[in-house]
């Protein structure tokens, strides 16, 4: 039985907005309060109408700004460029269009060098619908990314949405100098329907929520190191986090490069053989396993923080 | 999907001074409102593009209702709908309205 | 010479038949479908539970298995018809006959199958109609039922989800019917004796416990702006000035909503304490932060709900819990409670006609009645009087003199005007006429009759039937509130306003409410996660609902 039990939530008598869940907020919101109050400039507005030209074909309704928001603002006075995803759009799915402004985003932030990148991750991978054009964005926009990181730009991920960061923005996250997460945040490539489907059930139930959010789930991405930072589902959470993540990380050259291989290799011998999260938090020094997916933040950290040290050296 | 447009003369103008707002999603059930203030005095449009068909009467009243309760004088609502119930395209209508008479943020 | 033992011979003859089969009363699982052929006799009348969210599974499985050869005609009686071997054994000859309440999970094979003649319909009733019939006329032969655990002297222990099982069991065993029951697991000590062993003949160990449908489980993260602008309508239109302390929700979202709404925008109206004191309601985990900051006084349960058994139990303060210290429920006290001792039933629909009458039937689905007709009743036996009851009866009766007049039990609709895939809720006319011409039924399946209903409240307002002086006045009443339906869009606009002049009709305005402030905001709990954090972790919600 866990001593730390979970928090009732703060509710006044008249909800406050400015305790908004990140989970809750529609994408424009999160990015409108994570930076400086007025500061945000978009590029490619929904006024300007680039919509989805693929969508009508499945008779499909088209989002004016094709379920992304891009453009450049400023967190604690600081000049910063922003990429949101919304999540209730065809699932924060890449398609063309999509995939284009975040991939511009990042040349933008490559060539001009000395402003770093929040991407506020919110996907389920690629657009069926436009297949191709997702997974050639996908492509281009890791490149540009590493481009950017190789011109000293910091990339910092932050994941808490609906539908998570998986497939192709899954493989994005994963090259981003840090990444946040929240609880509700999952993190991976393959999707739980599609492991069941190719492994069996008995390998893995996707109906066992519990299991999913203990394989793929943010407090696991942040036990595992997959993560470099866990917080609380709060807009406010996640804007601290963003402004000390892009002051704590380092930059990035073959060096980090040979230092992330050699952590991933580490990671592989100590962890390859467990069968379950639990046996990693177990080998990890976690006590009571039982009682982390209940944990509230707070305590979560401190127990996270003895457990792993977050590394920002090799990514 | 089909595409709907209607024209009006509010009572007043919309007040405020911002340009633009956007409110909404496109999803099932939901949709999402851009409004622009780009039209002279009391003129009043709303296009519309939907994916839910056959529904044009209930639009216009909907649109009609909006227009007599809430004086979008000067606005031009364009709308993407992914299937929303009329009483949800009501409530986002008003919602792109307040969002735009607002002062900036 | 009549006999007239015959019933007592019978069941004479059933144990020693049984008992070729049993230790003591212990049936081993392995043996169950041959037991059964010994114990029922073509033609019983037999009850398997089959309540609305216990299930007796293990018998089920092994009725449908028996040889129709053997077994056939049976007149299947029972709640709920929810998994598929209640039907199965229609299918397969061995049932001919249903009477039922409910039929959620299976409504839309009930109705083929019922279109297809392969069920001779007795009648579909409401809970605790059937349950009274028990007594008189579908008295069970045989009882197939589920409990908990046993001792080896057939008590039992069926714990928080009691449900309908103390009623079956003394409609049974008193008539000299067989009571057979699957446990779980046979212990040396029970917790409590929920049923004594005098009452059960038969046991058998299912070495699983039985299964249970999380049917009252609402999602905060589901609720939207409009569900909750119509629990904000209820809240400040109807809870306020009727001052309803003991009441009844029907499950679904806008409910939902309004037990989430009472510790933020209830408090803001001053309401604690003057409302929803008192409840005959299962252990909505929606009410949980309600009652943690001290709005209710107490709560009788139908049943339990899934996850809620470590809260109950921590909350006997307001739960009925035994000296165990579990839940105790009971289906047909609740329903009495509910008829007479409430002041208020409030509940969804999916069709609304131009009377009133509501129904949730539609040509393809047959979910029967379950516990809303006779919650949603006007209880015409009512005597003692209490402030909102008089007050609607005032309302319906203005003229009437005052020491002779009924009161009226507030019956409430809430839904939006349109309902799942964009469906409306109000019709011309409802599906339940033509299932009924489909089917041959006398009557057609109406849940609630338009002569109870006293109150309908959508996103586009509230109507107040009781005020309504003839049928044209309730009829555009009710259009006034169904808003871009076909229904609502053929109102007659100069009348309805005439009537929202008059009261019988409010608009969100007229009470005060602007429908851009209905955000989901203004939820005690947005998520179940946030439900959990409320209840101090002592609410475990089912796999399905984590996010975590």
């Amino acid at each position: 039985m866990s001593t730390s039990k979970p928090e009732a939530p703060v509710v006044p008598i008249i909800a406050n907005r400015k305790i908004v869940s990140w989970y809750e907020a529609p994408a424009r919101q999160r990015v409108r309060l994570v930076l400086d109050s007025g500061s945000f400039q978009e590029f490619i507005g929904p006024d300007q109408r680039e919509e989805s030209p693929h969508l009508q074909v499945f008779d499909l309704p088209t989002q004016f700004d094709d379920g992304i928001i891009v453009g450049r603002g400023r967190i604690a006075g600081a000049p910063v460029f922003v990429a949101a995803q919304e999540g209730r759009f065809m699932g924060g799915a890449f398609g063309e269009v999509h995939g284009a402004k975040l991939g511009g985003l990042l040349r933008a932030a490559r060539d001009v060098r000395s402003i770093p990148v929040l991407i506020m991750f919110d996907t389920g991978g690629v657009r069926l619908q436009e297949a191709n054009a997702g997974e050639l964005a996908v492509a281009e926009i890791m490149r540009a990314l590493i481009e950017a990181r190789t011109a000293g730009v910091k990339v910092v991920g932050l994941i808490g949405g609906r539908a998570g960061c998986y497939g192709g923005g899954g493989l994005i996250a994963g090259c981003c100098s840090a990444l946040a997460v929240s609880e509700q945040g999952r993190i991976s490539v393959s999707g739980p329907e599609v492991i069941e489907t190719n492994r069996g059930v008995e390998e893995f139930d996707s109906r066992d929520r519990a299991l999913v959010w203990r394989t793929m789930g943010g407090k696991h991405r942040r036990l595992l190191g997959g993560a470099e930072a866990f917080v609380d589902d709060t807009v406010e959470s996640f804007r601290n986090i963003a402004l000390h993540l892009i002051g704590a990380v380092p930059g990035f050259g073959p060096d980090v490069l040979k230092a992330e291989q050699a952590r991933l290799e580490q990671r592989l011998q100590r962890f390859g053989l467990c069968a379950d999260a639990v046996d990693i938090w177990k080998a990890e020094g976690v006590a009571d396993t039982e009682a982390v997916p209940a944990m509230a933040a707070a305590d979560f950290n401190d127990l996270a923080n003895k457990a792993r040290e977050p590394r920002y050296d090799a990514r | 999907m089909e595409t709907l447009s209607y024209r009006h003369k509010a009572k007043e103008s919309a007040t405020g001074s911002k340009r633009l707002a956007i409110i909404g999603v496109v999803a099932s059930g939901n949709l999402e409102v851009l409004v622009e203030r780009v039209l002279p005095g009391t003129e009043c449009q709303v296009d519309i593009n939907t994916a839910a068909e056959g529904f044009g009467a209930v639009w216009e009243a909907v649109v009609a209702d909006f227009v007599e309760r809430r004086s979008p004088g000067g606005l031009k609502l364009s709308i993407n709908d992914g299937g929303a119930r009329p009483d949800t395209v009501a409530l986002r209508l008003a919602q792109a309205v307040r969002l735009i008479e607002e002062d900036d943020q | 010479m009549k006999n007239w033992d015959t019933q007592k011979t019978s069941l004479a003859e059933r144990l020693a038949d049984g008992r070729r089969y049993a230790s003591g009363k212990t049936v081993e699982a392995v043996d169950l479908s041959i037991f059964l052929q010994a114990v029922i006799r073509p033609g019983d009348r037999v009850c398997l539970e089959g309540d609305n969210q216990k299930q007796a599974d293990v018998l089920a499985a092994a009725l449908a298995n028996v040889d129709p050869a053997r077994v056939h005609e049976l007149h299947m009686i029972q709640s709920g018809v929810v998994l598929p071997e209640h039907l199965d054994v229609f299918e397969k000859g061995i049932a001919r006959k249903l009477d039922y309440s409910y039929s959620g999970p299976q409504a839309a094979r009930i109705a083929r199958m019922l279109f297809g003649g392969k069920i001779e319909l007795g009648a579909i009733h409401t809970y605790l109609e059937l349950f009274a019939r028990y007594f008189i006329d579908l008295t069970p032969q045989v009882a197939l039922i589920a409990a908990v655990s046993a001792d080896k002297d057939g008590n039992l222990y069926t714990g928080p989800n009691t449900e309908d099982t103390p009623t079956v069991v003394e409609a049974t065993t008193f008539k000299s019917g067989l009571v057979v029951a699957q446990v779980a697991e046979i212990v040396d000590r029970l917790p409590r004796v929920d049923i004594p062993g005098d009452q059960v003949h038969f046991v058998v160990e299912a070495k699983k416990p039985f299964y249970v449908e999380p049917l009252f489980t609402r999602d905060p993260a589901a609720i939207t702006e409009i569900q909750i602008l119509t629990a904000m309508l209820a809240i400040k239109g109807l809870y306020a000035p009727y001052g309803i302390r003991r009441l009844n929700h029907g499950i679904g979202f806008s409910t939902a909503a309004i037990e989430l709404l009472l510790p933020t925008y209830g408090q803001k109206l001053g309401l604690k304490g003057n409302v929803c004191t008192h409840w005959a309601l299962n252990p909505h985990p929606t009410l949980i932060p309600a009652i943690e900051s001290g709005w209710v006084q107490q709560i009788h349960s139908f049943g339990s709900e899934v996850g809620m058994d470590e809260y109950t139990r921590a909350r006997s303060g307001i739960y009925f819990t035994g000296p165990d210290g579990s839940l105790r429920s009971n289906r047909a006290f609740c329903q009495i409670a509910g008829l007479y001792a409430c002041d208020m039933f409030i509940g969804s629909t999916l069709q609304i006609d131009l009377h009133g009458n509501s129904s949730t039937v539609t040509a393809s689905r047959i979910a029967g009645f379950g516990g809303a007709p006779n919650l949603g009743s006007d209880p015409r036996g009512r005597r003692h009087p209490s402030e909102p009851w008089l007050q609607a009866g005032k309302e319906a009766d203005p003229e009437g003199p005052a020491p002779l007049r009924r009161g009226r039990k507030l019956v409430v609709q809430i839904g939006e005007t349109f309902g799942e895939k964009n469906e409306p809720q109000f019709v011309e006319q409802l599906d339940a006429l033509a299932l009924a011409k489909k089917l041959n039924l006398e009557l057609a399946p109406v849940m609630i009759y338009a002569d109870d209903v006293t109150h309908i409240v959508t996103e586009e307002g509230i109507a107040n039937l009781l005020l309504c002086r003839d049928k044209d006045e309730r009829e555009q009443a009710i259009r006034g509130v169904a808003g871009y339906t076909d229904v609502g869009r053929r109102r007659d606009a100069k009348m309805v306003q005439r009537l929202r002049e008059r009261g019988v009709i409010h608009r969100p305005e007229d009470l005060d409410i602007d429908p851009l402030d209905a955000d989901r905001g203004l939820l005690a709990a947005h998520s179940i996660k946030d439900l959990v954090g409320w209840s101090g972790g002592l609410y475990a919600p089912p796999s399905k609902f984590r996010n975590w």
